[in-house]
């Protein structure tokens, strides 16, 4: 096991791409997403990787040249947040549609208007009915090992789906930890060389690729990518075993944390689920039966495995980092959904919070707990920390 | 009569038989696929005025008209999409867009 050195979650996430060494990275800065791109450019700028390196106009361009790329023999990355993944939106479906292989790290923004650089998930979450896997850190060292567990979930022959591993802009982006940076030498036996079953530069096996698809076809090809999503939970057991060989650290889609005789839950995803595992602690030793049940995968939604990890459960809130207007909350919409078929279901709450990095403390989630062993549960989307 | 109605069931394939993300494998289905077909304008070529400068030859966006040697030769119209910009470039107006209906049934 190396020594931890103080990194931020955009460095460590440099990190896992200099280890990954794409082939082709296209990028256009945006904030917080930006000092990942920086970081990297610098190991390519002093031979640490052999990379081709495109500085494109756009995040739309940066999405359609690595699409292009990972279609020519080239394993291909690039990164964004909120306004530039909002931007290169069109090509997120066209990386999907495709197939592509793409691991995009996304340091999670609000999406404007009005304008803020600062953490929600309202990003990632108006892009999770694009076909693309998300997965969600909650500190600088997930951030890292997420982004080469993605590889080879993308990658993986049965799955060929592109993965967003996202993180909390700033809080984890900018936020400095001690991080572990593993060994290059099994890192990199563990990512491997680049397989797609394509390449447009193999002259002798001519292609076309992206070509309409009538009324008599589209269907079709759009089911074969529920398959590829539904290949996801097969192969991650296998591929986490892999990296926790490495790691020491085994990926599951959800983390339960003190919640097998918990009466209160909270379920949340990112460094809130971090600041939460604080407040189970100090409320534990206070005799308070709390617990966190963290979200780590959150497209493919696992309902069996959260439907499982709630049965029986009294009283759980879930802690959606985003809106969806008009209709529950992201992960409270899916959450609710999938104990629908269970006999014993426990209450739920939903909760928004953090939108446009208004802050979550510790002595919000214990209030929250407390409501929520008081059985306070409204039936309707409540607000922490917003000012009535 | 009944025969000549009904057209037969073309079998189109399941979701498991075709290639992922709808790459066409079996390129080039130009061979096939004869793009001509949709030409509402045909470029009616007059060999004596033509000075072989190459103009249409470079700028024919589907290279439908072959070279032998320094000359041209007449437009290939399996693939002639009548775009028209062979009659628009020509610098001694010898190519002219007639319209096609003239020339199919």
């Amino acid at each position: 096991m190396n020594k931890a050195r103080p990194l931020t979650g955009a460095e460590a996430v440099a990190e896992a791409m200099r280890q990954i060494e794409p082939d082709v990275v296209a990028a256009y800065p945006i904030t917080p997403q930006t000092p990942i791109v920086e970081a990297y450019a610098k190991y390519v700028a002093d031979g640490l990787v052999k990379t081709e390196t495109i500085k494109v106009e756009s995040e739309h361009s940066a999405m359609s040249a690595v699409i292009g790329a990972a279609y020519s023999g080239a394993r291909s990355m690039t990164a964004t947040s909120s306004a530039g993944l909002a931007y290169m939106w069109e090509m997120l479906g066209i990386a999907s549609g495709l197939r592509c292989p793409i691991v995009m790290p996304v340091a999670n923004r609000a999406i404007s208007a009005p304008l803020n650089i600062h953490c929600d998930h309202s990003d990632s979450m108006g892009a999770r009915d694009t076909g693309w896997v998300q997965i969600y850190a909650e500190d600088a060292q997930e951030a890292y090992e997420n982004t080469l567990l993605a590889l080879r979930i993308a990658e993986h022959k049965d799955v060929l789906t592109p993965v967003m591993p996202c993180m909390d802009g700033f809080i984890t982006s900018h936020g400095v930890e001690n991080v572990v940076i593993h060994d290059d030498a099994p890192v990199k036996a563990f990512i491997g060389s680049y397989k797609f079953p394509f390449n447009l530069l193999d002259y002798k096996r001519p292609i076309a690729v992206g070509p309409i698809e009538l009324t008599d076809y589209l269907f079709e090809t759009k089911r074969q990518q529920v398959e590829g999503m539904a290949y996801v939970p097969k192969v991650l057991p296998g591929i986490a075993k892999e990296l926790a060989k490495i790691t020491g650290n085994e990926f599951d889609v959800i983390e339960e944390y003190h919640t097998n005789d918990a009466d209160a839950i909270i379920l949340t995803m990112s460094s809130a689920a971090g600041t939460t595992k604080t407040v189970v602690d100090r409320m534990r030793k206070a005799g308070k039966k709390v617990g966190l049940l963290k979200l780590r995968m959150f497209r493919p939604f696992p309902y069996e495995r959260v439907a499982k990890a709630l049965e029986g459960k009294k009283t759980v809130a879930v802690l959606d980092r985003a809106f969806a207007f008009g209709a529950n909350a992201p992960i409270y919409s899916d959450v609710k959904s999938a104990p629908y078929d269970l006999t014993s279901k426990p209450k739920l709450q939903s909760y928004v919070f953090g939108i446009g990095g208004r802050d979550l403390s510790d002595f919000h989630i214990e209030a929250v707990f407390e409501n929520l062993l008081k059985g306070k549960v409204t039936g309707k989307e409540e607000y922490i920390n917003l000012r009535e | 009569m009944v025969d000549k109605i009904c057209l037969p069931a073309v079998k189109k394939k399941s979701w498991k038989e075709i290639p992922i993300g709808g790459t066409i494998i079996n390129s080039p289905t130009s061979l096939v696929n004869k793009t001509g077909a949709w030409r509402a304008f045909r470029p009616i070529w007059d060999k004596s005025k033509c000075i072989n400068c190459m103009m249409c030859v470079a700028t024919c966006p589907d290279m439908c008209i072959p070279v032998e040697g320094d000359k041209r030769k007449e437009t290939d119209f399996d693939y002639c999409k009548g775009c028209g910009i062979c009659a628009s470039v020509c610098p001694v107006k010898c190519i002219k867009m007639e319209d096609e209906g003239r020339f199919t049934e």
